[in-house]
Formats: structure tokens, sequence, C-alpha cells
């Protein structure tokens, strides 16, 4: 009981802080819009033996940049639980008698839901600058970027359990969270890359989130859509799985 | 069962015990305070009794039940205030509190009465749906002293709860606590020593990591009862050496703690006399609480 309403007031937190905080949501939006426009602008000319002649580099960078949006903000909701916990309103919520697994739960969703509508604005503002995706299967694209905002939102909480302090994040923001973007295939696919490091993407779960995407919106897929959503869902449940064990580990100094 | 009962509890970081051998219990309806400098391990105490820290060693029961065992009923039957606020500072006042209500698990009905009648309590009512960053430090503390007791719990911990206030909101903290506290056994930390004198029946000094004296404040007072013999001298670093007493030194006078003054002070004047070193001013002073603490912990307020 307690934990389905700690869940609740977790997410609403969540929505509640997304509509209150205008600025943040414009700032939010501000990095993404410029990567979309310039690299639209920037490579409209570019020659990539691997995609089709059909798909055009726009289309093709826009289901990353919504991908990076999710990644970038559910990783900061994850990792943010390192402050909440010391000094936030998490601390109220864990001296409740909610479980330990509903507060990641709650924490979660709450990320996730975020990420979500940015992604969505994002999406949106994508469709009216000339972005032609298939609405009819704007559902599952919705399905894709949930998963994928759930499997960082909970590695970001899996980060903030080892975290001593807020310093940490310029590391995984440098060491973790750009590497893992820069070989999902959101900016160019993973086929131009070299064998090895090829290799390396295909251990990345954004890259199958990102194929996932850009499947669903514009029909184009590097991997394979059904593995894809096998590998970006088992990564899902592992991440939440792991972050809910460790998290009820922690104690809180 | 007592509300709180604490049995040789240890607990260490790296190399140091921050709580060191503590035990002490707390009786229903109680209000205990545990006095103590910074880092005296007050709060390093709370965080254990509401399961936020494991004991290295040693039992702790709230509300009858094992902190390390039954973490989960703990939480249940109590309330905390933080000494850092932890309130959501993007919500109302309301919304504050209609969450807390719903994370412990209050009907529809009885959620909506309790957060109008606690909201009351600590005068709010009329900035329920204002929102929390706009509120002072008093108004935040009082809000959240009537989320701790919105849902009626056996046990309130506050760590601090008058921190950083001016004292007329300190005075009107200790009212609210008083006045709306009912069943609730409460406990408290401060450094504070007017606060330990006002609110709490029951006081543990604490000190390093252990409790050096624990009765009722009046009782306490009593226990060390003394003398302090107030002195000025030319040369106080010589007279301290001399001094075979226990003392503080404070406002570049010592403060001597004695059983007979008039023993001490012939005494005095005989080092003096020895040492050539000149007194310029003596004077009497009942111990108070303060005292008592400032002996106790060697100064440090």
């Amino acid at each position: 009981m307690s934990d389905l309403q700690a869940i609740y007031v977790l997410l609403m937190r969540d929505v509640k802080k997304f509509v209150r905080i205008k600025s943040r949501l414009i700032g939010s939006l501000g990095m993404p819009i410029f990567f979309l426009v310039f690299l639209s602008l920037g490579f409209r000319r570019a020659y990539i033996p691997s995609l089709p002649a059909e798909v055009n580099y726009s289309n093709f960078v826009v289901p990353g940049i919504v991908a990076m949006v999710l990644l970038f903000s559910s990783i900061f909701s994850g990792v943010s639980v390192v402050w909440d916990r010391q000094f936030g309103f998490l601390r109220e919520i864990i001296v409740s008698p909610a479980s330990r697994t509903a507060i990641v739960i709650g924490r979660t969703l709450g990320g996730a839901i975020t990420a979500i509508l940015q992604a969505f604005i994002l999406l949106s503002l994508s469709y009216f600058i000339g972005f032609n995706f298939q609405i009819s299967k704007l559902p599952i694209a919705l399905f894709v970027m949930f998963l994928i905002s759930l499997t960082f939102t909970s590695l970001g909480i899996l980060f903030s359990v080892f975290m001593r302090d807020v310093h940490g994040f310029q590391i995984i923001m440098n060491f973790f969270v750009f590497p893992v973007f820069l070989i999902s295939g959101s900016l160019f696919p993973i086929s131009e890359l070299p064998p090895i490091v090829k290799e390396l993407a295909l251990l990345n779960p954004l890259t199958y989130g990102v194929d996932a995407l850009r499947w669903s919106t514009i029909g184009f897929t590097e991997v394979n859509p059904f593995l894809d959503f096998l590998a970006i869902f088992i990564s899902c449940i592992c991440f939440i799985m792991l972050a809910a064990y460790f998290f009820g580990k922690t104690e809180v100094e | 069962m007592k509300p709180i009962l604490v049995q040789n509890l240890y607990k260490k970081f790296d190399q140091f015990f921050a709580v060191n051998d503590v035990s002490f219990e707390v009786e229903s309806g109680e209000i205990f305070g545990l006095l103590g400098p910074n880092g005296a391990g007050k709060t390093t105490t709370i965080k254990i009794l509401v399961t936020l820290l494991r004991p290295t060693k040693g039992k702790a029961f709230v509300a009858g039940y094992d902190v390390t065992k039954n973490p989960g009923m703990v939480r249940k039957n109590i309330g905390v205030v933080f000494q850092d606020t932890t309130l959501e500072l993007d919500f109302t006042a309301r919304e504050n509190l209609e969450f807390h209500a719903r994370l412990y698990g209050m009907s529809d009905e009885e959620r909506k009465r309790r957060v109008d009648e606690v909201l009351s309590l600590v005068e709010l009512s009329d900035d329920a749906d204002k929102l929390v960053k706009n509120f002072s430090g008093g108004m935040k503390r009082r809000l959240e002293i009537a989320r701790g007791l919105l849902h009626f719990p056996k046990v309130l911990f506050l760590d601090e709860p008058t921190l950083g206030l001016d004292a007329r909101t300190r005075r009107k903290i200790w009212k609210y606590l008083k006045e709306f506290k009912g069943e609730t056994t409460i406990m408290l930390t401060t450094h504070y020593i007017e606060e330990a004198e006002r609110m709490c029946e029951r006081v543990a000094i604490m000190h390093k990591g252990k409790i050096v004296a624990m009765d009722k404040p009046a009782s306490l007072v009593k226990e060390f009862e003394g003398e302090v013999v107030v002195v000025k001298a030319d040369n106080i670093d010589k007279l301290k050496n001399k001094l075979q007493v226990n003392f503080i030194e404070r406002n570049g006078k010592i403060e001597a703690f004695v059983d007979n003054a008039e023993k001490f002070i012939a005494k005095l004047f005989e080092i003096a006399r020895n040492e050539k070193i000149s007194i310029e001013e003596i004077s009497l002073k009942k111990s108070s609480l303060e005292d008592v603490y400032v002996r106790l912990t060697g100064g440090e307020v």
C-alpha cells in the first residue's frame, strides 16, 4: 500500500516539477535543438556509404538526437539521487514505511517520464522543421523511448549508490555518458566504425535503443528490430534490479 | 516496551567511534534531549534510531522494534525532522503534507482533515497554497514539525529542531511541540542549553561518542552542584598551571568549578602570593545547566 503511494508520490513530484519549472525545460532543449539544426545543415550533402540513398542525414539524425535527450536527462535524474538523498526530499521518503525497491521504481519512473516528455517535445519540434516520421508507429516509438529512459535512469541511480558526492558527476558525464552517446550510432551509422569499435558499439544498450527508435520512426535499421527490443528490454530489467538491490543496501551518511 | 531502548550502541567510522558504548531508555510520552557539542555523536545516534545507519555493535529498539532486524516497522511508527530541510521546495505547504499523508497510508478523508488540522496548529493555514521555496526558515521548520506529527507517530525524532532560528521563532517551535505532541514520545538533539532546559524532561549530555551524564535538567544541576569561582588576574596562564581544580577559560577569566569556595579562594590567594600574580577580580556564581555542560564537555560549546 505505502509502496504504491511512494511510487505515486515520486512520480507526481517529477511531473509537477516538469510542468512548474519552465526554465529547466527550455534549458534542457537548447543543446539538442542546436545539435539537430547544425548537424543537419552541416552534413546535408555529406556522402555516408552505409546510408541508403532514400535516407537523408537530417532524418537519420533526429532519432539519434532524441536518444541523446533521453540518455542525458535519464542519467541526470538517476545520479541526482546522490544529493536528493543527502540534502533533499528523498530523505523524507527513505524514513517512511515505503520499501527501498518502491523508492527506486518511483524515482526511475519519475526520471523516465521527465526524459520522455522532453524527448517528445523535441520530436514534435523536429516534425515542424521537416522530419517526416511514421505517425502510425508513434506508440512503438514512445515505448522504445520509455525503455531507453528506464534503462539509463536506473543506471544513473546505480552510479549514485557508489558516488560519495557530486564531484563524481563530471567523471560520469565525460567518461561514460559521452562515449556511450558517441558510439551508439546516434550521429552516424555504426557500420562506419572500424570493426573493433563496432563490436564495442554492439555492447552498448543505447545502440539498440537508437536502432529501435530509428526503425519505428523512419523505418531504417542497422541491427534488427527484434534483437533491438530484446537487448534494450533485458538491459532495462537488469539495471532496475541492480539499482534496487544496491540502493537497498546503502546507508545514508 | 519502552518507546526507545538503546543498549551498548557503537558506530565506527573508519578509525574512530562516533558512538561509543551508548545506552539509554526513554519513557512513553517523554521529551528526551541529547545535548552535546558538534561532533559529539548526537546526529549519528539519531540516524541509527531512524534506520538510516546500521550500528557497528549493540542494540536499539524503537517503538518495540529492533532497528536492524525490523526497520520497516520502526519507520511505520516514527516521524523524523532532519537538521536540514527535506521539504520539496517546488511544492506548496499543502502538497508537501498531502504527499506525506499518502506515504503513511492515510485515507482520503482523514488526509484532508488532518492536513488542515496540522496547518492551523502551526499557524500556516493562510500560507498553505504558497510554494515552500518562498517560506522563511522559521516557516519551513514549522511546516516540517507539522509534517512530522501528521501521521500520529509513536516517536518523533528531531535533529537540532531550532538550529539557525531566532529566539522568538525558537520559543514558538517549543510551544508547538509541547502543545501538539499528544501521546507522542519526543527525542531531540540540540547544542542549545536553553532548549534542553526548557523543552526536555530528561537530558543526556553526550561528549566524544559517550553519554557523560543523564537526568532531569534540574537534577543534573544538583548532582554536579558546586560553586563557580570566577577569577580575573594579570597572568592567567601562570595561574592556570598552578590550579588543581576543574576550570574553563572564558572572556579572559578563569571559571573554576569547586566544592568549597571559601577554601578555594584562600588557596588562590596563597598561590597568587607565591607566584607573584595579582588578582584583579573575583566573584562567585551558582552553577547552572550550562556550567554542568561546559564542565563535562571540556568547554566546547
